[in-house]
């Protein structure tokens, strides 16, 4: 049984639209964008195909270029864990259509809000994917300037980040610019406070911010119903601003309906919340063991939907990528497998004084105090060679 | 005019005034901080003259205010967020310990965060439960936060200049009992750094030392103590993060005496890490162990019993007596 039907399966007072949905099959509920069906056929939508109308064959086969690459990095991530050189990976598998299609809706001057998953969404900004593997192996807690490609440090604490994203966005608004922010959160995250009250800040000062959640069925090990008891899309209503479902493993749907809720951002029209609805094919994290609590039936059946396989299908039946250019993808995509590797197990542990570092802006005494202590007993080992080891 | 007698809230409002005015980045925010001017009315007047989009009332939810802030500070603004009582915080407790004190470091220096949080903290109003709390030492114990409290108008002016100028987050607590005692304001004078402490009565016999709230209460009991021939020094302490802990120093080292004086209970509270601080630097200088007068590990009582659970003239003196008798 797939998730999709467990909004059927709820008591409900009035059952009447839930009957409807219940009856189509999955993937076609009527309150689901879909412009790529999972056996790659283009399906026309009067409220989205707009946004990728003019969208260029040189695109397409960017967007898949960018769906294969962010795997391939991914999964690099994940050995690279399995090695001992991450001490933590956190899996975007299965999730790459929602973070390409939503990040390449982004323009440059956009500000991106991410939690710990949205590899796919770096990518999309630039972000050098070696940098986002530091906190994970432990030489720093984030270690990119945000400001370099509008992309925030990712946030561990689940949700907080959608507060961030609301109050920059009131600051676009303040300065009068066309920007847009967009704050990525999941479905367990949809049950913070911070949430809820990034949804009322940014409806009642009409802040040009996206909420960009994926769905992507299990936090840690608990399903969505643990979360809701409605689907989170209709959430935005009553906060008084729309709310879409989108086919989050659909990449050309994800990037449409982004960039709808980006341009009526600009527009001064306030937020979205757009759920992209998709699945966490691997484990939370490396830590995780998703076999026990979850049926291998439930992966299988998302297996179909892929995201890159997708697109792949749509790509060669219309003739807009020849074999070579896949052939060419496989070759860069195992050099990004090479170079992180690289980068990874090139990564110096930092200097031991960089604990004090940046504890503040303006300097603290204790701080110094401290600092000052710290180097007094480092100093102490001199006339052993190195210095004490960790 | 170079110096005006105000109360310590209107020597605030005037401070934020002047920040709104010099620094078009400056934001007011909080609840009821717009036409009503705060419940204290330390907001007073803001919104009218700089208007809705500068002086904000923000919805009734205080994770939402200091996370907005917080990404508004991202955005280049510099915002001064009002908690409305000291007990109303800790749902933006999470926010300020986990987002804002941490995220220039794990920047790696690249972003700052120049947020001040507005706290009007203490007891001594009769108020109701949840009004009169001193939270200070939770958010001193936090790295990359600055924790100040003024106590009187002149500081409270300047202390706010330099807080908004200050590029680090600064939990800035008002002593809310004190909010009506004026004071001069000498608004070209050099004000002394933000975490300096002030000797504000020289003394030969004993240190007494307190910030916010409990200076004043210090100054009456050094006086009262004078009559009885001794001698104290009253040092303002200003800053809970960083402590001057030199200004500590080099007044115990004279008197050989030290009492610390909060309403914060004195359990792991800022008179605790003083306590322990003073005597790794100044052993051998000590006549007596460091002694705290603060709240108890109780809950904070009902008002009809806040008399008895406060520090007030007697129980400082009684500390006095004590750290003399060694």
């Amino acid at each position: 049984m797939t998730v999709e039907s467990t909004a059927a399966r709820k008591p409900r007072r009035s059952a009447g639209t839930k009957r409807t949905a219940a009856k189509k099959p999955p993937g076609a509920q009527p309150d689901l964008v879909q412009l790529l069906t999972p056996e790659g056929k283009r399906v026309k939508n009067g409220e989205y195909d707009a946004y990728v109308a003019d969208i260029t064959p040189e695109e397409l086969r960017g967007l898949y270029r960018d769906m294969v690459l962010t795997r391939r990095f991914d999964a690099e991530a994940t050995s690279l864990q399995r090695q001992g050189e991450l001490g933590l990976w956190a899996s975007l598998l299965g999730q790459e259509a929602a973070q390409i299609g939503s990040g390449r809706a982004t323009r440059e001057d956009d500000y991106v809000f991410p939690t710990y998953r949205e590899h796919g969404v770096a990518w999309c900004r630039g972000v050098d994917p070696a940098n986002l593997l530091g906190m994970f192996r432990g030489v720093n807690n984030g270690g990119w300037d945000p400001n370099s490609n509008n992309f925030h440090l990712y946030t561990i604490v689940i949700g907080s980040q959608t507060l961030h994203a609301t109050g920059y966005a009131m600051g676009i608004a303040k300065d009068g610019a066309d920007s847009a922010v967009i704050a990525y959160f999941g479905d367990g995250a949809s049950s913070q406070g911070d949430v809820a009250e990034s949804f009322t800040f940014s409806a009642v000062y009409n802040a040009p911010v996206v909420f960009f959640c994926q769905n992507n069925q299990w936090a840690i090990s608990e399903p969505t119903e643990r979360q809701t008891r409605v689907p989170l899309y209709q959430r935005a209503q009553g906060y008084g601003f729309p709310g879409v479902r989108v086919d989050g493993n659909d990449v050309l749907a994800c990037l449409a309906v982004t960039k709808w809720a980006l341009e009526r951002a600009r527009r001064g029209e306030g937020p979205t919340l757009v759920e992209a609805y998709t699945y966490r094919m691997g484990a939370h994290t490396t830590s995780d063991d998703p076999t026990k609590y979850r049926a291998d039936e439930e992966r299988e059946a998302w297996e179909a939907k892929d995201p890159i396989l997708r697109l792949r299908t749509y790509l060669e039946a219309s003739n807009h990528a020849d074999e070579g250019f896949f052939a060419e993808l496989e070759a860069e995509s195992e050099a990004l497998g090479k170079r992180v590797r690289e980068v990874v197990r090139a990564m110096p542990d930092p200097d031991r004084f960089a604990i004090f570092e940046n504890a503040y802006a303006d300097g603290h005494a204790l701080v110094d105090e401290e600092r000052a202590q710290f180097a007094a007993y480092q100093a102490s080992f001199a006339d052993e060679g190195e210095g004490i080891q960790r | 005019m170079t110096a005006e007698k105000m109360a310590l809230a209107k020597a605030i409002n005037e401070s934020l005034r002047t920040a709104l005015d010099s620094d078009p980045k400056v934001l007011i925010m909080g609840e009821d901080v717009g036409k009503l001017g705060g419940v204290f009315r330390v907001t007073d007047g803001l919104q009218k003259d700089f208007g809705e989009d500068r002086v904000i009332d923000t919805p009734l939810a205080e994770s939402g205010i200091v996370g907005t802030a917080i990404g508004l500070a991202l955005r280049g603004y510099r915002p001064v967020v009002e908690i409305q009582f000291d007990g109303f915080v800790f749902p933006a407790y999470d926010q300020i310990v986990t987002q804002l004190a941490k995220m220039h470091a794990r920047a790696l220096g690249k972003i700052k965060l120049p947020v001040v949080i507005r706290i009007p903290y203490g007891g001594g109003i009769g108020a109701v439960e949840h009004h009169s709390e001193s939270p200070e030492a939770l958010f001193a114990h936090v790295a990359g936060l600055k924790v100040v409290s003024p106590s009187n108008a002149g500081d409270a002016y300047w202390m706010m200049q330099q807080a908004i100028h200050s590029d680090d987050p600064v939990i800035f607590f008002e002593p809310k009992r004190r909010y009506w005692d004026k004071s001069e304001v000498n608004r070209e004078a050099i004000p002394s750094p933000l975490h300096k402490a002030r000797v504000v009565r020289e003394g030969t016999d004993l240190t007494l030392a307190a910030y916010g709230p409990m200076v004043k209460v210090c100054q009456e009991a050094a006086a009262a103590a004078q009559e009885e021939g001794k001698s104290l020094e009253v040092l303002d302490l200003r800053s809970m993060s960083p402590i001057d802990f030199d200004a500590i120093q080099a007044s115990v080292e004279k008197t050989r005496r030290l009492v610390v004086v909060h309403e914060a209970p004195v359990f792991l509270g800022t008179g605790a890490e003083i306590a322990a601080r003073i005597t790794e630097r100044s052993f051998y200088h000590l006549e007596a162990p460091v002694l705290r007068v603060g709240g108890y590990h109780a809950p904070y009582p009902p008002a009809r019993l806040e008399d008895e659970y406060l520090p007030g003239l007697d129980r400082v003196l009684d500390a006095v007596d004590r750290s003399l008798a060694y």
